[in-house]
């Protein structure tokens, strides 16, 4: 044994001093690296030093400081509080939060229809499949940008004016202002029946924790769904009642050429909501078809041959396995609906780009903007990709 | 049964009946859904044929379309010309449309996955040279045509088919980076790749439109139409390098071991036995990163390039054709949808054809 070893090393020490430095693959791998270091090196000192003597001929200053100067801009809707005299920095947070909010709603609506789609593609009417696969077909196949503005169009020079506003519900409006609707006057009740929920949901959580303990010590089974629908439901509306059930609505009126009251969302939001919902949905249904199409039959034969009920075998057996497929295509399209929101600056939504975009045009500071654009947009994606990481690990496949 | 007796194909294969029934009436269900199906298309297709064929007006001047409750196509059919073309100038029209023929010619030809070889490349190279021909002028006594004229389609396509061509290579080179055991170079592709991934497109052509030029010596301008390239070659590769890793994924360790064993080095490895076999496997999600490129050209519009969205956008904002912007958009739409289309069913043949190989 140690001759041999002994010999080997003799080998080894052999071939190191036989092969050249060029031939030998690790140094040859450093030195490789070194270089490709070295060429993006020069290249972005070369491009940072022709910035800043450009920046520098053409007197731009840098840095963060314009934030803290008064925007003296408008914002067109803000879901807080905004004048043109706030500063920048408040400016870019109102445009965040504007993309936040056209992105949430967006995503919520856009799982909804693409689910509904999604299942109606695979439906076992035929008119009902091929109307979906036509609908996911063509909205595919034409670019977000366009349908936005198609939207748009039609919002601004295809519907009346605010006097012969549309009226397809009472106290809803359609009009070229966007779509106005009635709203709920704020009442101390809510705030208690809002109470209300969330102590219900806590109950719901101690409910499910006992009846799983019930259900492995004995066996009986509780209608955990039901008795926590129920809950969910007549809890709150429960308190509601018992404060005299009060509904005061913000009903809108026209007066003069525009309405007062009631709220409403701007043609803008609408068509950028309108435009990022059915563009993503097509490929939300793709994605949730493949998913269920996934899971199969054999799954379902067996779950039932086991003797669990439909609900059961939705919920335990296909549900978990079809969402393992579903859910990493379908974070990528909700970041895709996110980052498609940026095409709100075309039609003149106040989203981050837009507002950012506005802020570079007065203040000069390119560099600075499109880097917080970025910035946010990076935010967004990574914390979404550190949250897909999480759900791959713990959905992922034990095998043995 | 007994022997002999006739048996009956199932009703359901053969009458119209039969059909109906079992793909339209199978359930209470299936009938409910029919007939409110049915519904809906009843209240909205006739209105929108009236709409569209019927009320509407093909070749009128504008005035004529105010007083009709139809379509007014003729927004599309007055100003043909320029939506398509743009500022290149109107009696050199023919070049870009010969340019798109050729070009068209030579997607159509290359669609067949038999006539992929190298006679193809060379057909491409010739294609592309009389393209750039066409385009440029300045030789053969065509007059030279500024680069800042070129507009609508053309400029589509040209965004489009180089931002793919060009992006395709530095695509797989990324990919081989990020699975690359140089840890210096897998971290600056990773780098690379989930950077642009993780911002929208329009960030990198505002940085294309307004930064570029900062980074550029003095006295040296770049047309703007090359920095929105530009912008989009770096955003569609990143693209193309997370497909391609896919394709370098799927292939099994023992084909890199028997190409090892063979004494073949890592470039040879690469060209001869991993990469044609990853790059095959890709070609179908490869050509939806085409699709995905081609209608994210539309987004130049942000930064004022004269795309064919925006030379339409350009006829609605003259007075006389001022809302008529459903029309146009919709001719638009349709525009887009046969391109997409096209390759979308390419895409789909080939990848039948991929299956059935393996």
């Amino acid at each position: 044994m140690i001759a041999v070893s002994k010999q080997s090393i003799e080998i080894e020490t052999v071939r190191e001093e036989s092969v050249p430095f060029w031939l030998d693959t690790k140094k040859r791998a450093i030195f490789f690296q070194i270089l490709v270091l070295l060429i993006v090196g020069v290249i972005v000192w070369y491009l940072a030093s022709n910035t800043i003597e450009n920046l520098h001929k053409q007197k731009i200053a840098t840095g963060f400081g314009f934030l803290h100067k008064p925007a003296s801009f408008e914002i067109g809707e803000s879901p807080i509080p905004y004048s043109s005299s706030d500063t920048y920095a408040k400016a870019l947070f109102v445009g965040a939060l504007n993309t936040l909010k056209v992105s949430f709603i967006g995503i919520v609506v856009t799982v909804i229809l693409g689910t509904f789609i999604g299942i109606a593609r695979l439906s076992s009417n035929w008119l009902v499949s091929k109307l979906a696969a036509t609908y996911i077909e063509v909205m595919q196949d034409i670019p977000v940008l366009l349908q936005l503005f198609f939207w748009y169009a039609i919002f601004y020079e295809n519907l009346p004016p605010p006097r012969h506003a549309i009226s397809p519900i009472k106290g809803v409006y359609l009009c070229n202002r966007g779509i106005i609707f009635p709203r709920l006057e704020y009442h101390p009740a809510y705030g208690y029946a809002l109470t209300m929920l969330g102590i219900t949901c806590i109950g719901i959580w101690l409910l499910r924790k006992w009846a799983r303990k019930r259900q492995e010590a004995t066996g009986k089974t509780f209608p955990l769904f039901r008795v926590s629908l129920a809950m969910v439901i007549g809890f709150p509306v429960a308190v509601w009642i018992a404060f005299g059930a009060p509904i005061m609505m913000d009903v809108p009126k026209i007066r003069g050429f525009n309405f007062t009251g009631g709220a409403s969302l701007s043609p803008e939001f609408m068509a950028l909501l309108l435009g990022l919902v059915l563009y993503t949905s097509a490929f939300v249904a793709e994605i949730v078809r493949a998913g269920i199409q996934s899971v199969s039959k054999g799954q379902w034969e067996a779950a039932l041959a086991l003797g669990l009920s439909h609900a059961q075998v939705l919920r335990l057996v296909v549900l978990p396995q079809a969402l393992r497929v579903i859910v990493p295509p379908l974070t990528s399209q909700m970041l895709n609906l996110t980052k498609n929101s940026s095409l709100a600056v075309a039609i003149g939504y106040p989203d981050f780009v837009s507002v950012a975009n506005t802020t570079i045009n007065q203040t000069g500071q390119a560099i600075e903007g499109v880097a917080l654009i970025m910035l946010v947009y990076l935010t967004f994606s990574l914390s979404t990709s550190a949250f897909m990481n999480w759900y791959n690990k713990k959905v992922k496949l034990v095998e043995r | 049964m007994e022997k002999g007796a006739e048996v009956k194909p199932p009703i359901s294969d053969t009458t119209i009946a039969g059909w109906l029934k079992k793909n339209l009436f199978s359930t209470k269900l299936n009938s409910f859904l029919t007939i409110i199906t049915l519904y809906y298309l009843w209240k909205t297709i006739p209105p929108f044929v009236k709409w569209a064929f019927l009320d509407s007006a093909w070749f009128t001047p504008p005035q004529m379309c105010r007083n009709i409750d139809g379509a007014c196509w003729s927004v599309i059919t007055k100003n043909i010309r320029f939506i398509l073309f743009g500022f290149f100038p109107y009696d050199q029209q023919w070049r870009p449309l010969v340019a798109m023929l050729v070009l068209f010619g030579l997607l159509y030809y290359s669609k067949e996955r038999h006539r992929w070889n190298r006679r193809l490349i060379y057909y491409w190279g010739v294609g592309l040279t009389i393209m750039a021909i066409l385009m440029k002028g300045g030789i053969f006594g065509l007059t030279s045509v500024e680069s800042t004229k070129w507009s609508g389609l053309p400029l589509t396509l040209l965004l489009s088919v180089f931002g793919l061509t060009a992006a395709y290579p530095l695509g797989v080179i990324l990919a081989l980076g990020r699975q690359s055991k140089m840890p210096a170079v897998k971290v600056l592709s990773i780098v690379y790749i989930e950077l642009i991934r993780g911002v929208p497109l329009i960030s990198l052509l505002f940085m294309g439109s307004i930064i570029f030029p900062l980074f550029l010596p003095e006295g040296i301008t770049i047309s703007k139409i090359l920095r929105a390239q530009v912008a989009i070659i770096l955003f569609t590769a990143a693209y193309i390098a997370e497909v391609v890793r896919g394709g370098l994924q799927a292939i099994p360790k023992g084909q890199y071991e028997a190409a090892a064993s063979l004494g073949l080095n890592y470039y040879q490895t690469m060209r001869l036995v991993v990469l044609p076999q990853a790059l095959k496997i890709v070609i179908p999600p490869t050509v939806s990163v085409l699709i995905s490129a081609f209608k994210d050209t539309s987004l130049v519009v942000i930064i004022a390039l004269y795309d064919v969205l925006k030379t339409t956008q350009t006829v609605l904002s003259d007075p006389h054709w001022m809302g008529f912007s459903r029309e146009a958009y919709i001719f638009l739409a349709i525009l887009y949808f046969l391109g997409c289309f096209s390759m979308s069913q390419t895409s789909r043949k080939l990848e039948r054809e991929l299956n059935i190989e393996r």
